[in-house]
């Protein structure tokens, strides 16, 4: 199996930890990612509020570029990418207005675009085209005993994926369970993070974190896994600023590729694990480890 | 003197074709439907911190109250999570037309003083333009340039901690066509470039 990889920005900055374990599991699994040529961002939320018909131009060129040189199916795990991809090839079909301005812009780059290119998540391709059960058979440190509470947040599933549902997604959480984990009943996984308002307006933004941390250990769980570099931003690396504002609700945020990797029997740091705020407790000792003293020295040993 | 001040609004307020022109931006022409139901308000995870809710927006925007549309903090507080385009009852898309009110905003500078909101937009926009990518850290600095310094001191733990991490990248992004991304960008007859 064979995608276009579009990782957009935040894969290669604050979020680096999505892409370094993303790339393992995916090559683990037997697919094959060729990194778009010479991407640019999609445009995110921000750009869409400034200008609408150059944020659709920015989409395009990335969704024309993955015509050009295929595979036409492309693979966007940043959430907000996946919405704005997915917005601008809806735009273009429904809006004339739209679509006459970026064909326009195309042809000014001798560049076309028909409409071929699917933009698809890392949960809908591993899901649908992988399949649970071929996850389950690369498993070898099986998750036993880890709760997880699985966060999808927002612009995944709303309001473009036709992969699963806007409100109870369950694509990650039948995928953490191939995994050995046990999913925790977690009601708030479509709730928003509060995005960039996390540092433009903490009060509010801060609190919405909050709201998902406090929930998570309410619920029992060991960790939060993620599929978007803001969601986990937020969560991780504002944790001393929501503590402080709010109390204790101290718990790791990781990507669910970075449990994947662990269930794969890659290296933690190897996932980029080591790059947390608030680290994630090690996995319990399997019986094989018991019997070997090192396990005991490992990394990353601070108590919840 | 005792500042009052007058809590209804007065048709004379009214900013006759306003909500017209914004059902005229794409993905806005729905709202002419709305039913005032409130599903918007009550799915939405910011209403509690607006000074309009999301239902009176739009009552207020089809109704022509331009002023008080453009400068209420509503506008800013989405966080685009789409839950009330989702869930709205009559097919409206809520986000879309909170973007068609960020973009008029600003385009008329009407957002409240050193809001950092807007100033993220502009200043996240210009390094797209420029550069092709974002370079996360370097736009947060220029964003704490711009709007407020100070807040520089108080996040000098979430920078160490990001240093120590190895999430805070200097080199700034870039791709390697930046002609052509812009010869592209010019042939948008846009807002970003309206003074």
């Amino acid at each position: 199996m064979k995608y276009s990889y579009f990782p957009g920005c935040s894969l290669k900055g604050l979020g680096r930890a999505y892409e370094e374990s993303l790339l393992p599991v995916m090559k683990l699994l037997g697919i094959d990612l060729v990194e778009l040529d010479d991407w640019n961002c999609c445009g995110a939320t921000a750009y869409m509020s400034v200008d609408e018909g150059e944020a659709c131009v920015l989409a395009a060129r990335n969704l024309a570029i993955a015509e050009k040189t295929g595979p036409q199916d492309l693979l966007t795990p940043c959430s907000a990418c996946y919405l704005v991809l997915n917005k601008a090839k809806h735009n273009v079909e429904d809006f004339p207005q739209i679509r006459e301005g970026v064909h326009r812009a195309l042809r000014a780059a001798n560049l076309s675009y028909r409409g071929t290119t699917a933009v698809r998540h890392p949960l809908d391709v591993l899901y649908h085209d992988v399949g649970v059960e071929a996850i389950r058979q690369k498993v070898v440190r099986p998750l036993t005993g880890l709760k997880v509470a699985p966060y999808y947040g927002c612009q995944v599933v709303r309001p473009y994926a036709t992969f699963d549902e806007a409100w109870n997604p369950m694509t990650m959480d039948r995928i953490l369970a191939a995994l050995g984990a046990e999913v925790v009943h977690y009601p708030l996984k479509t709730k928003c993070c509060g995005a960039s308002l996390t540092g433009t307006v903490p009060e509010a933004g801060l609190r919405l974190s909050y709201i998902l941390l406090k929930e998570a250990v309410r619920r029992g769980a060991d960790v939060i896994a993620t599929i978007c570099p803001l969601c986990q931003f937020n969560l991780d690396a504002y944790h001393d600023q929501i503590v402080k504002r709010w109390g204790p609700a101290r718990i790791a945020t990781v990507y669910f590729t970075q449990l994947m990797g662990l269930a794969f029997g890659l290296d933690p740091r190897q996932l980029g694990l080591h790059r947390n705020f608030v680290p994630m407790k090690p996995l319990a000792a399997q019986p094989s480890e018991i019997r070997n003293p090192k396990s005991e020295t490992q990394p990353n040993l601070e108590k919840v | 003197m005792m500042e009052i001040r007058r809590t209804i609004k007065y048709d004379a307020d009214r900013v006759k074709g306003f909500g017209k022109e914004i059902m005229n931006v794409a993905g806005c022409d729905q709202l002419p439907s709305c039913i005032q139901c409130g599903t918007c308000s009550g799915t939405c995870p910011l209403s509690i911190y607006m000074d309009f809710s999301p239902r009176q927006i739009m009552a207020l925007v089809r109704a022509d109250f331009k002023n008080e549309v453009l400068r209420s903090n509503t506008i800013w507080l989405c966080a685009s999570c789409y839950g009330c385009t989702v869930e709205c009852p009559r097919q409206i898309r809520i986000t879309d037309i909170m973007y068609a009110l960020k973009q008029r905003a600003i385009h008329e500078r009407v957002y409240p003083r050193h809001m950092p909101i807007p100033i993220l937009a502009k200043e996240f926009a210009k390094m797209v333009a420029s550069k092709g990518r974002i370079t996360e850290t370097l736009l947060v600095m220029q964003l704490f340039l711009r709007a407020n310094w100070r807040a520089v001191l108080g996040s000098w733990r979430l920078g160490l901690g990001l240093i120590t991490t190895g999430r805070f990248v200097l080199k700034p992004e870039r791709i390697a066509r930046r002609a052509e991304l812009a010869s592209m960008l010019a042939t948008v007859n846009g807002n970003r470039k309206t003074p």
